[in-house]
């Protein structure tokens, strides 16, 4: 019987390469990325793949070779030793080498996506400074994505704001920077194919910031359960020129100020 | 159980005290039974029902995956009346919240340290009992308040608890008395664990035989030992964060709410609190947590591979460090589960480094325990299967974990299902699977009886193969974005593709629970029907195979002397293929050609 429960035992390395071997072919992998740094968090996703796959195979293989191999109905010498003070050496150094220079390797990845603040001056210091005014607030709430542009005058924060929900549109290839606020519980504004997630604290004001490549309607999902309509919490991300996004705006423009009334409408056309 | 009475018997005499017969002697004996065996045996039980309640309430939530909104058949109708059978949104949550906090407070820490915790180490070490007997007793009985807290919290109004394993305030704060009953439940589990820890501390630093130095110690009781270290510091952080949430709960204080916060159309609170602050101490404990749940399993796996390929343990003392290890890291990389937090972003990077860090000790034992396997002469026995699946399993679950270490890769995983299979394969691949072989490997000393080898087979191809088939996809879910504790994910055109792998994973899900029947018929059948197991039936070396199976109350019927470690297996001083710890060497020539007093040994079989 070894060497059947031998051959099960090698069952994991081969299912398990033939599994992520299948799963792209039948478009179970990464959601297609459409953004800019997206593309630096697949390599970094592949990368590792790539390396704890060999470690993977590797190991697995040499477990199912000594089953194989030292299967107790061969009777013969056993090995009868404690250890190997080289051997330790050896696999102390080779994996805390490869891991330290994994977790190097990702810092400027990092870096860009969540400490390189645009709107934070040259220091990188955040929010010391405000170069770049902020594409629009979004505010989770059970189980909604608020989102308040700044209107005519380009400010957000007063009666000019426009208020929109879970439609939330972009223009392509632009520096967008987002403030991420909740109003209630925690909520997490995750853009599967923009490779961006963050979580909406109560009390914080966080920013997020991104560069969408593709033109495109994708799914804002929200990663944090927030309640039982978290599965519900659903937004749509459309991604559009430069021109489409500016008249898309204009028209929920028009659309909130042929209501508020004459005097707030008066007031954005003043500008 | 008839057969522990025979054993406790055999020391009547010298225990007398324990129990004055009738009513009393059965409360005191096997009740309110102050003897660590009985006290190990009481949670095994218990956590094996836990294990039952949990692995049922999994199934539900593959349901919903794979069949969302669709009447469950049969039970759907009993559990869910008022929604014609269907899982409703809120009940979802109340699986998801439930499973967890089941497999994790109910099952797995207290089966390791509880009933496996409990009945190896004073066995292990030479001890007759626990240094604490009555403090031993307290911890099994704390669980109780736990147990019919949790228990009752599923019929309060409102349901159990429905903010996650996790309780992430606000939205824990927001829910009805089923998150209080919650908070109560953990806060009994804590203290029951809390005496524990001190116990096995002091046992295993007082009490062990002479000669049992801390280097013979087996691999069991050196993670027990480190186990409870860190259960002793890592744990009042949880229970005070409990009680801070209690508090935020019940008598408005407001430890973890912002200023101005109101949810659910509620008055605006007290505020001037931080919800993050949770997250930084809840993960403070459950960080540490998570190796409390593994490394205990870890040690028995250990015992079991050098036992069964009848080879000494490769590298005792760097197995030793690097439990050692994950146990100081253990306590500085419980910012990892906050990466997309809102934690600032720079601390992530010392959170990456540290945790990859982490990794460095597990690939170590990973290494020693191939070596263990090499040149040995392997017993493909079921505790041999289950603990080389640990070691498979553990390299998956290892391996995936650096994927969500590595922050930039972290952003699109977490709170996917890459997380889910990653802790599954740590949890459920790897702690259940080396629990598993743990029960198989010691239940001969438990009950007297072997348990049916053929059925344990059976059972473990089963669990093997379905387990690998349900968790093993869930990294390719999580390759898609697919986030955990959704409901319903298919109303997003990102995952709409994703179901028809849910249900392939329901149906292993099912064949999974299913194939536990063997086990547990296997489990209780072999208790009246097994051949008598002896007092060593593995031939190992452990100081637990030199009593009696099952042992009386004070455990053994000599006075145990060591003279090495527990692992000198085909040693070349001895012509047997194993070499008890408790075994003298043979006699030296005495220079003076006296006799020297042989020391005690156990009576032949």
């Amino acid at each position: 019987m070894g060497k059947f429960w031998s051959l099960i035992f090698l069952l994991v390395p081969i299912l398990g390469v033939a599994c992520f071997a299948l799963a792209p072919v039948y478009n179970h992998w990464l959601p297609s990325d459409v953004s800019q740094h997206g593309h630096t968090i697949d390599h970094l996703f592949y990368f590792i793949l790539w390396l704890t796959g060999a470690v993977f195979i590797a190991t697995e293989v040499v477990l199912f070779w000594f089953l194989w191999r030292y299967d107790g109905k061969r009777k013969g010498h056993v090995n009868y030793t404690h250890g190997s003070h080289s051997l330790e050496i050896i696999w102390t150094i080779l994996p805390a080498a490869t891991l330290l220079f994994i977790a190097i390797y990702q810092m400027n990845a990092w870096a860009e996506s969540k400490i390189r603040n645009p709107a934070a001056g040259p220091d990188g210091i955040l929010g010391t400074a405000d170069d770049m005014p902020p594409t629009l607030e979004v505010t989770g709430r059970q189980f909604e994505w608020r989102l308040r542009y700044p209107g005519k005058n380009g400010q957000l924060g007063d009666s000019d704001d426009i208020y929109i929900v879970n439609d939330l549109h972009l223009p392509v290839n632009e520096e967008i920077l987002i403030y991420l606020k909740s109003d209630d519980v925690l909520h997490s504004f995750f853009l599967p194919n923009l490779r961006v997630k963050q979580d909406a604290v109560p009390g914080m004001k966080i920013p997020v910031w991104f560069r969408a490549t593709e033109k495109g309607t994708y799914d804002i999902v929200c990663a944090e359960l927030c309640g039982w309509g978290h599965y519900k919490m659903k937004g749509q991300l459309t991604i559009e020129s430069r021109a489409e996004y500016d008249e898309w705006l204009d028209k929920k423009y028009r659309e909130q100020t042929a209501t508020v009334g004459p005097q707030l409408a008066s007031q954005g056309d003043g500008e | 159980m008839s057969s522990i009475t025979a054993g406790s018997h055999e020391h009547h005499d010298a225990h007398a005290a324990h129990g004055q017969g009738g009513v009393g002697h059965f409360l005191g004996t096997y009740v309110f039974s102050r003897d660590h065996k009985i006290i190990g045996i009481q949670f095994l039980f218990s956590t094996l029902i836990w294990f039952l309640i949990g692995g049922l309430l999994a199934l539900g939530i593959r349901w919903q995956l794979a069949w969302p909104w669709q009447d469950m058949p049969v039970i759907g109708r009993m559990l869910f009346a008022g929604e014609g059978g269907q899982i409703s949104p809120e009940f979802y949550t109340i699986l998801f919240t439930m499973h967890a906090t089941i497999m994790i407070f109910f099952v797995i820490i207290p089966i390791l340290a509880g009933a496996f915790g409990n009945y190896l180490i004073p066995l292990m070490i030479g001890a007759d009992d626990m240094a604490f007997p009555t403090l031993n007793m307290l911890s099994y009985w704390f669980m109780w308040p736990a147990f019919l807290a949790i228990g009752a919290s599923f019929f309060v109004e409102g349901g159990a608890a429905k903010a996650g394993w996790t309780s992430y305030p606000p939205l824990s704060l927001t829910d009805l008395n089923g998150q209080t009953l919650w908070l109560i439940g953990l806060t009994f589990v804590g203290v029951s664990s809390m005496m524990g820890s001190v116990n096995y501390m002091t046992t295993i630093i007082q009490m062990r035989a002479p000669g049992m130095t801390m280097f013979r110690l087996p691999m069991t009781i050196w993670a027990m030992f480190i186990t409870a270290i860190l259960q002793a510091f890592a744990l009042p952080v949880l229970t005070a964060a409990g009680f801070m949430q209690l508090m935020d709960r019940t008598i408005g204080t407001g430890f973890f709410i912002p200023e101005g916060w109101s949810a659910n159309n509620a008055p605006l609170a007290s505020g001037g609190g931080q919800p993050l602050l949770w997250q930084h101490l809840f993960w403070f404990y459950s960080h540490p947590a998570v190796y409390i749940m593994i490394l205990p399993a870890m040690g028995m796996v250990s015992d079991i591979i050098a036992c069964f390929s009848r080879k000494p343990l490769f590298g005792y003392k760097p197995m030793v460090y690097s439990i050692a290890g994950i146990a100081g890291l253990g306590f500085i990389v419980w910012g990892h589960h906050m990466f997309v937090s809102g934690m600032n972003p720079a601390l992530g990077m010392t959170f990456m480094v540290s945790t990859m860090m982490i990794a460095l000790p597990s690939a170590i034992k990973t290494f020693n325990w191939l070596g263990t396997v090499w040149g040995g002469q392997i017993q493909f026995t079921t505790p041999m299967l289950y603990a080389l699946s640990f070691v498979a399993m553990f390299i998956i679950g290892g391996l995936s974990g650096i994927f969500m270490a590595a922050t930039p890769v972290d952003i699109f995983i977490h709170d996917t299902y890459f997380i889910v299979a990653h802790f599954h394969y740590v949890l459920f691949a790897g702690t259940a699977m080396g629990v598993f072989g743990a029960i198989y490997f010691w239940y001969p000393k438990m009950f007297g009886r072997m348990m049916n080898e053929t059925a344990g087979k059976i059972h473990f191809f089963f669990t093997f193969l379905f387990l690998n088939g349900t968790f093993f996809t869930m990294h390719i879910l999580g390759a898609g974005g697919f986030p955990r504790r959704l409901a319903d994910p298919y109303h997003y055109q990102t995952f709409a593709h994703l179901q028809p792998l849910n249900v392939f994973m329901t149906w292993c899900a099912i064949g999974m629970v299913a194939v536990q029947v063997i086990f547990a018929l296997n489990f209780f059948l072999s208790m009246f029907f097994g051949p008598k197991a002896g007092r060593n039936p593995w031939h190992a070396n452990g100081l637990e195979w030199a009593a009696p199976s099952p042992p009386g109350h004070g455990n053994f019927d000599f006075q145990p002397v060591i003279y090495r470690g527990p692992y000198e297996y085909n040693s070349p001083e001895v012509d047997t293929d194993y070499y008890p710890q408790n075994e003298p060497p043979p006699e030296p020539k005495s220079e003076s050609g006296e006799e020297t007093e042989p020391p005690p040994q156990p009576p032949a079989e």
